[in-house]
């Protein structure tokens, strides 16, 4: 039987906060439904992340998974401008960065899309 | 399982709410047994932004109106406080808790003061860069504090020997719920899966709403009741190493278990290694139920031996940083607030092109807002200006830069103010500000470089200071 997949942006389906100790940001994903787990595992990769974050100039991504809790915790290195103490950006914790990840999109099933 | 001790987070950094551990303190005071109320309010630069008289008033004026609410409440219930508060001069901070005490008409506390965090106390600033250092320092970058982030046992050992109130200088943020649970367990230093459970339960705490449905709304995705009283937390520990999760009694928020999960792994980065000085905690088997009622339970910690070195935050006066903001409103407002940025660039460079310049568009609406406020401000301007497709272009041009010489930066950022008559049309709300730079890095301290001490403000006979190895 098929799936008819949506594309949506990650917002729709997980929620994260982001944190940050000098340049390194971690920045958490959870998916709102269990069962769009497998699709998150699949689609939000370290190389998808990377690529999301290509503006910002990343080092590595490194992705840690929880399966028990639904979540994934992304290390993304060098996208700080060097950290707190060091950015002239607006905002230099990173701490808005959490919704970067989460305008990225993914394609899942539309009858998963319940909070 | 039975409840050891509660405690309860009052506070999660230094810019936090003041009323809100009151709510805390009242729901402790309902309770009996162990119960302790916690404040993190150490940032990163606190230490060296304490250098500054007027910054490290203005930090002893909002510590002291934090524990005004609540000792009476405290020390009428027995609840020891633990506080990181000691970034200067912690005998003297101590010295107007118990003034305050007096004033307050309480029973006057026996503090503790947990001292050697201060690593310029014992070693040169040579000896210390040449630590390990996660960053190197520039060249005009100077040396200004450097601490090391202690372990729980001195705060242990404060309560064992009787402290009301614990003040500490740097000290990991969960060892002020670490240190609680030590000395009502009896634990000891290799007992690393207890450790862990006393660890993650300060990590969740240590933020303050944070695990309370603060810092978590998105409206329309995952909704949050009253975030204008929102509750901070408590946490229970188990005699069988359990944490659970409530919020004071009523207050707003609530505890769940997406609230719980977003502050779990609230800048952690590797799940099975969160360093502290204490015990290396692994969350990556931690389960998250949620029982009801804003009760979520965290069980299944792990604990692996403590690492061999200590983390020491060094700070660096690095010069000055600077930001200058003018708004545009209304048609073409991003073309103009374009214009306004190519010219501040072109100045720049023909003043002084060796400084960095970081230019943003910031904006929803706020140049053509009312008194009344952003909802009214939105439908006044959709009534009086007609149909529009959402509402009028309002951007804030932001431009910030930073040099070692505040001059530097006083200069370019004068060229935003100089706008007003030389930039685009219609340019309008200058502000700058500028302030000190403080730059950190991290440095990785052996053990033997490192000596606690326990003071007693008000000894009792028998009493000694205690020291202890790193």
């Amino acid at each position: 039987m098929s799936v008819s997949l949506v594309e949506v942006p990650l917002h729709q389906v997980a929620h994260a906060r982001a944190g940050d100790k000098g340049n390194r940001l971690n920045i958490s994903l959870v998916a709102y439904n269990p069962e769009l787990w497998p699709w998150l595992m699949e689609q939000v990769t370290e190389a998808v992340v990377l690529a999301g974050f290509a503006g910002r100039s990343p080092s590595g991504v490194k992705r840690y998974v929880l399966p028990q809790l639904r979540a994934m915790n992304f290390v993304i290195d060098d996208v700080l401008e060097g950290g707190v103490n060091r950015s002239l950006a607006l905002d230099r914790h990173g701490k808005t960065l959490s919704y970067l990840l989460l305008s990225l999109t993914v394609r899942v099933p539309a009858q998963l899309l319940t909070r | 399982m039975t409840t050891r001790l509660m405690v309860g987070g009052g506070a999660g950094f230094a810019g936090d709410r003041v009323d809100a551990a009151l709510a805390v303190a009242q729901d402790l005071a309902t309770h009996t047994g162990p119960r302790y109320l916690v404040f993190e309010t150490l940032a990163e630069r606190t230490l060296a932004l304490s250098q500054d008289p007027i910054a490290r008033g203005e930090r002893e004026q909002m510590m002291l109106r934090r524990l005004r609410v609540v000792l009476p409440v405290c020390l009428e219930a027995g609840i020891p406080l633990i506080g990181n508060f000691g970034s200067w001069n912690p005998e003297q901070t101590a010295e107007k808790i118990v003034s305050l005490c007096a004033e307050l008409g309480c029973r006057i506390p026996r503090v503790a003061i947990v001292t050697g965090d201060d690593l310029l106390e014992h070693c040169s600033v040579e000896q210390i860069l040449g630590l390990d250092l996660d960053a190197q320092p520039e060249t005009d970058e100077q040396l200004t504090s450097a601490n090391v982030y202690l372990g729980a046992f001195p705060i242990a050992q404060a309560l064992d020997q009787g402290a009301d109130l614990v003040i500490t200088g740097r000290v990991a943020d969960p060892a002020l719920v670490l240190g609680p649970m030590i000395s009502t367990f009896g634990l000891a230093e290799t007992d690393w899966d207890a450790l862990a459970c006393g660890t993650l339960a300060g990590h969740l705490i240590e933020c303050g709403a944070q695990i309370c449905g603060g810092y978590f709304a998105d409206p329309g995705f995952k909704d949050v009741p009253d975030l204008a009283s929102v509750g901070f937390p408590i946490v229970e520990i188990s005699d069988t190493f359990d944490c659970l999760i409530r919020k004071a009694a009523g207050t707003g928020g609530c505890v769940t278990e997406r609230t719980v999960i977003e502050q779990l792994l609230y800048e952690i980065h590797d799940p099975a290694a969160y360093l502290t000085p204490d015990v290396v905690l692994d969350i990556s088997g931690v389960s998250v139920t949620e029982l009801g009622a804003d009760r979520v339970r965290v069980s299944h910690a792990r604990g692996k031996p403590r690492p061999d070195r200590l983390k020491a935050t060094l700070c660096f006066n690095a010069g000055w940083i600077g930001e200058a903001e003018i708004s545009y409103a209304g048609p073409n407002a991003i073309s103009r607030a374009r214009l306004a940025i190519d010219i501040i660039r072109a100045r720049a460079a023909r003043l002084d092109a060796g400084l960095p310049l970081r230019c943003d568009l910031v904006g929803v609406v706020s140049a053509f807002g009312c008194k009344a406020g952003l909802s009214d401000s939105i439908t006044q301007l959709q009534t009086s200006l007609g149909a529009l497709p959402g509402w009028p272009e309002d951007v804030r041009v932001r431009v910030a830069t930073l040099a070692p010489q505040r001059e530097r930066v006083a200069e370019l950022l004068a060229e935003v103010e100089a706008l007003y008559t030389t930039g685009p049309a219609g340019g309008g709300g200058v502000r700058t500000s500028i302030h000190r730079r403080i730059t950190t890095a991290a440095a990785a301290v052996p053990r033997d470089l490192v000596s606690t001490a326990l003071v007693f403000s008000k000894p009792l006979e028998g009493d000694r200071d205690v020291r202890i190895s790193g």
